[in-house]
């Protein structure tokens, strides 16, 4: 490595200068990372709660509260299972209106054409109907496989669908409850949308169905 | 021999605007150019992103120029400019989300841009603070040039809107090309080639001005 052209020639540094330098360069970095970090963690927490809320009330129909609930092995429950962590246990959202208990919000994920897609959707376990879907992490292609989540036409369908979903081009359908009809030009990512979708409530639709919300701990 | 002299200082800022634009002319930064600019919103925040670690590494760079030994410079610039962009990429996520979710690792990406590490080695370790912050800061607002003057021309084309609000009617169907991959390529020839046509216009008319008259009668 030489020096800049234009620096005047500088006696060798011994190694304590150039450890000292870069230690202390380090420190200083550390100091203003934690600072910054500890300022912004609240506001980007904030932001990822506000996030959730807004989705959940997308897909759920504006509940007037929801519970979150921790799926601990073969059953739902209000706590924390023992030695979990709370970032990253899995989790679905029960809404309600009043009294009464009107789906669960369920977060989704599976891949898709360019990436995985994270979706978070609505479900009566009584009813086995959807009751809406929203599309939280994507990065289909823009024009085609965004139609996902752009065409409220397609996304529409998912208030009024009944699980386990089957995927239908535009035309070809016996008009039954459970058919979807995909996009024209976007037939993975539909197809990526209902797979994980099924794929999640035949793993915890079971749980979904056996929870007693008044009874369980 | 006396010492080359130092151009005005406000040279300093308009040659990273215009005559040494670094995306322009210098030809670099080109992948967040071509990655991040299928929307007016993406090329602003990334040339926020990039502006902000951009002036804060050479001022930081020029101030301790004479501190730093020769040979730990560059890892000592690279710690420098990795802060910022961590600090940047923290505050990009409190303060816009959304936009921070589209660029993804693009805003992490900003330590290696090749702008940011050459202004440091080639300007701000060789000059007054005062001279690296006018480099640093011509540089950057020429970045954001290019990123927005991309953007602008691929968001409008690719979905027939800016900054999200719609510029032509129901009919228009957008050419969806433009947003993707491709779309970036095409818009950046299109716009180095308008560019390079500009410059060799100028100069031929700087050349034919500085001919004398005698001559130009003559001829």
């Amino acid at each position: 490595m030489t020096a800049p052209a234009g620096s005047p020639a500088r006696p060798p540094a011994t190694a304590q200068r150039l450890i000292a330098t870069l230690g202390g360069f380090g420190a200083l970095a550390g100091l203003l990372i934690f600072v910054v970090f500890t300022g912004t963690q609240p506001r980007i927490q904030a932001n990822k709660a506000a996030a959730l809320a807004a989705a959940i009330n997308e897909v759920l129909a504006v509940p007037d509260r929801y519970d979150t609930l921790y799926v601990a092995g073969a059953a739902l429950s209000r706590q924390l299972p023992a030695g979990a962590n709370a970032e990253t246990a899995e989790v679905v959202y029960l809404g309600w209106r009043g009294d009464d208990p009107i789906g669960f919000a369920i977060v989704a994920n599976g891949p898709g054409f360019q990436d995985n897609i994270r979706v978070i959707f609505g479900y009566n376990p009584h009813t086995a109907g959807l009751l809406g879907m929203k599309v939280l992490e994507s990065k289909e292609t823009p024009g085609l496989g965004d139609k996902i989540y752009k065409d409220q036409e397609f996304v529409s369908q998912f208030t009024r669908i009944q699980a386990p979903l089957v995927g239908v081009k535009e035309g070809q359908g016996d008009g039954k409850p459970t058919e979807l009809v995909m996009i024209t030009g976007a037939t993975i990512s539909s197809r990526a949308l209902i797979k994980s979708i099924n794929a999640t409530l035949e793993r915890v639709g079971p749980l979904l169905e056996a929870y007693r919300p008044r009874e369980s701990p | 021999m006396s010492p080359a002299r130092k151009p005005p200082a406000a040279q300093e800022f308009v040659k990273g605007v215009w005559r040494e634009n670094p995306v322009l002319v210098q030809l670099l930064g080109l992948c967040p150019a071509l990655a991040v600019t299928n929307s007016v919103a993406n090329s602003l925040a990334m040339s926020a992103a990039t502006f902000f670690v951009l002036v804060g590494s050479s001022l930081l760079v020029s101030t301790i120029k004479k501190i730093v030994p020769t040979d730990v410079r560059i890892s000592t610039y690279i710690l420098i400019i990795a802060t910022f962009v961590t600090v940047a990429d923290m505050l990009l996520e409190a303060a816009v989300p959304a936009v921070h979710k589209e660029l993804g690792a693009f805003v992490a990406l900003i330590v290696v841009n090749c702008i940011i590490l050459g202004r440091q080695e080639a300007f701000a370790s060789r000059n007054p603070v005062g001279r690296s912050l006018l480099d640093a800061v011509g540089m950057g607002i020429g970045f954001a040039f290019a990123l927005t003057l991309m953007g602008a021309i691929r968001e409008v084309l690719g979905n027939g809107t800016f900054l999200g609000q719609a510029v032509f009617g129901p009919s228009y169907e957008p050419w969806v090309i433009m947003i993707l991959p491709p779309g970036g390529f095409f818009t950046l020839g299109v716009i180095l080639l308008v560019f390079s046509a500009l410059k060799r216009r100028q100069e031929a008319r700087t050349k034919g001005a500085s001919v004398p008259v005698t001559a130009r009668e003559a001829a």
